[in-house]
């Protein structure tokens, strides 16, 4: 068995042993290890030029990310958490998303940035948001979130192999889970089905997954067989796996740790409302995030997210 | 008639006096038209003039070589054209033709030309400097002897992305020659209302990053000061900061009124015009000066020429180019 940090860790070392154009930077991914101790030992292994630690700098050496990539290399940027990543959003929306298109096709950004997003830890309201739908909004992007051990690390490795930028979000409750690593390539922008059912199609990624699958197995204690769908990719959409399954279950609930307003869910259920209408038999609901920046107390903080308490609570709303 | 003037005292010869008026000349020239263009309507979005600057790009680009990368701004028509861009492909793309330098994505904020190193005009101010520590970091890691150039203006420095570009270049000591253009505004607003420190030496030694102050309207003084700065940097040394003192003589974009600032204060600088400058401080007569502005009429005809024949990208195509197909280049 091995944790998503550790999948994550060997996605990274397996692209730098495999490559010497990849390098690492990010704050604290060096002497520390990484915040959430991702890169431990890889200093070690690969030495401080390409195990770079960065001063606390998020623009500077995300664009600087950018303009590696430019010139050839195929950098890994680390940023600490979501919430620090909106200091460096002029260099995503403004740079690494449109510098391909505005120089005419000319140039390409082949940069990877990691970050651990969500909530669930009791870090308020400044550490534990989820805001991957800001960046799934921008064309030129591309987005990912890994919700398995094995997708940890395959993610990583396909994330380097596409010739634009990617943006990989790791729910930072996911780091202590653990699972089996699996070969092989994984296609970008495909979702997955984690489990079949015929209902019920919940939709959902990242850190949300395993409160969905909790949800599912208690809605299957009543009778209810719920298909899960991971979305993994959260730019492109893989609409075409979400419409088949609500073809089969003909009802839709979105699980997104983001706020309800403006979400991923929002624009999932209007995809769905778009390409589906005839396929529903009941409107497209959404478990979100309360509407509150995240408060620190337990007790708060459990209510402002989504739990399977509340996906079970919505799915038994929805006629039968 | 061939006159004898002060550039041999200099060291400059002849060819190169006029080769240089030729480039100031060739900026000036497509500028106006460029403005002239704006009026008819040919040219629309923003339009930011060079003019006042040139000697700046200009005199810059004679101490780069074709291996080095340029970093531009939004006031970009100066340096690509000093770069060598080709100035039909500049005007086709502020005409917004699939011919543009840029195929019409970009108009006159965003001029790119990778096959000459040029990459781009970055119009969030202070935006292209990140992009200029790591081309340069791309370059440090692969131990190539290249340098980038990356030309910011006095808004710039007040940005955060300044602060944090001159910190990450200087502690990883990598090749950036730091251009800094003043020309005294940021849009409406003085560096005096702007700036807690007017000192760029000093600004710079906070950082531990060398930096000389030039005068920005002698071509020869900003080519051998930016002769110095990438022979430092070529060699190693880090990163360098150059400041240039310049004027730009029109207003900040085509939409701006210029109230701001006195005629007098405009007067004055005028007066300090680089080409006027470099003509008479040459000696470069009459007939040598018709003829490279005949030369430069030449080029300039055939531009316009180029962009108003230029095709227009089928909006077929409006989605090409969001991302790459195939591997990255």
């Amino acid at each position: 068995m091995t944790t998503y940090r550790e999948a994550v860790r060997q996605g990274m070392r397996e692209a730098l042993e495999g490559d010497p154009r990849v390098f690492l930077m990010g704050e604290d991914v060096g002497r520390y290890g990484g915040a959430f101790a991702v890169s431990m030992g890889l200093l070690d292994e690969f030495g401080p030029e390409r195990i770079r630690d960065t001063p606390l700098s998020e623009s500077a050496f995300v664009g600087a990310g950018i303009g590696a990539a430019i010139a050839g290399l195929r950098p890994i940027v680390e940023v600490m958490t979501i919430n620090f990543s909106m200091l460096a959003l002029d260099q995503v929306v403004n740079n690494a998303a449109a510098l391909r298109y505005m120089s005419g096709g000319q140039l390409s950004v082949p940069l990877v940035v990691r970050m651990a997003t969500g909530g669930g830890r009791q870090l308020a309201a400044q550490h534990a948001h989820s805001l991957e739908v800001w960046y799934a909004h921008v064309p030129g992007i591309k987005a990912v979130a890994p919700a398995t051990v094995a997708d940890a690390r395959s993610m990583v490795l396909a994330a380097l192999a596409e010739p634009d930028p990617v943006f990989v979000f790791e729910h930072a409750t996911l780091y202590p889970i653990e699972g089996e690593l699996e070969d092989g390539d994984l296609p970008l922008g495909r979702a997955a089905v984690r489990r079949a059912g015929t209902a019920v199609t919940l939709v959902t990624y990242g850190g949300s997954l395993w409160k969905t699958l909790a949800a599912a197995e208690e809605l299957a204690g009543d009778g209810v067989d719920a298909e899960v769908v991971d979305l993994r990719s959260l730019r492109p959409l893989d609409m075409e796996t979400v419409l088949e399954s609500v073809a089969k279950t003909h009802r839709v609930v979105i699980v997104d740790e983001g706020w309800c307003t403006g979400s991923l869910a929002a624009e999932i259920g209007m995809q769905v409302s778009e390409e589906g209408f005839d396929l529903l038999d009941w409107p497209p609901q959404r478990v979100c995030s309360v509407e509150v920046p995240m408060p620190y107390a337990k007790h708060l903080e459990d209510a402002a997210l989504p739990s399977a308490e509340r996906i079970v609570a919505t799915v038994r709303e929805m006629a039968a | 008639m061939t006159v004898p003037h002060a550039a041999a005292a200099q060291g400059v010869t002849r060819e190169r006096a006029l080769g240089l008026l030729r480039e100031m000349l060739r900026i000036r020239r497509f500028e106006e038209k460029a403005a002239e263009l704006y009026s008819l309507g040919h040219i629309r979005g923003f339009l930011h003039l060079y003019i006042g600057e040139e000697a700046v790009a200009v005199g810059a680009m004679q101490a780069l070589g074709e291996q080095d990368r340029i970093v531009a701004t939004y006031r970009d028509h100066g340096h690509a054209l000093a770069r060598g861009l080709p100035p039909g492909e500049l005007m086709a793309e502020m005409f917004g033709k699939a011919t543009g330098c840029s195929r019409g994505r970009g108009g006159s904020m965003h001029f790119f030309d990778v096959s000459r190193r040029f990459y781009g005009g970055y119009a969030i101010v202070g935006g292209g400097l990140p992009i200029a520590v790591g081309l340069a970091l791309a370059d440090a890691l692969e131990k190539r002897p290249v340098v980038t150039a990356c030309f910011f203006g006095d808004g710039a420095v007040v940005e955060g992305e300044f602060h944090e570009s001159m910190n990450l270049a200087a502690l990883w000591r990598l090749p950036v020659l730091f251009l800094y253009e003043n020309n005294l505004y940021a849009m409406g607003t003085a560096i005096e209302r702007s700036q807690a420190q007017l000192d760029m030496e000093l600004r710079a030694r906070g950082y531990g990053v060398p930096a000389e102050v030039v005068d920005g309207m002698d071509v020869l003084a900003v080519a051998a000061a930016t002769r110095r700065g990438v022979d430092a940097v070529r060699q190693g040394g880090g990163p360098h900061l150059i400041e240039f003192k310049t004027y730009r003589f029109r207003a900040h974009s085509m939409a701006d009124p210029d109230l701001y600032r006195t005629k007098d204060e405009v007067e004055q600088w005028r007066e300090r015009d680089p080409i006027d400058l470099f003509v008479r401080a040459q000696g470069i007569d009459e007939a040598s000066l018709a003829a490279v502005e005949e030369a430069v009429a030449d080029e300039l005809e055939q531009a316009v020429a180029f962009a108003e024949a230029g095709d227009w990208e089928p909006v077929g195509d409006l989605e090409q180019d969001v991302y790459t197909t195939g591997p990255a280049p």
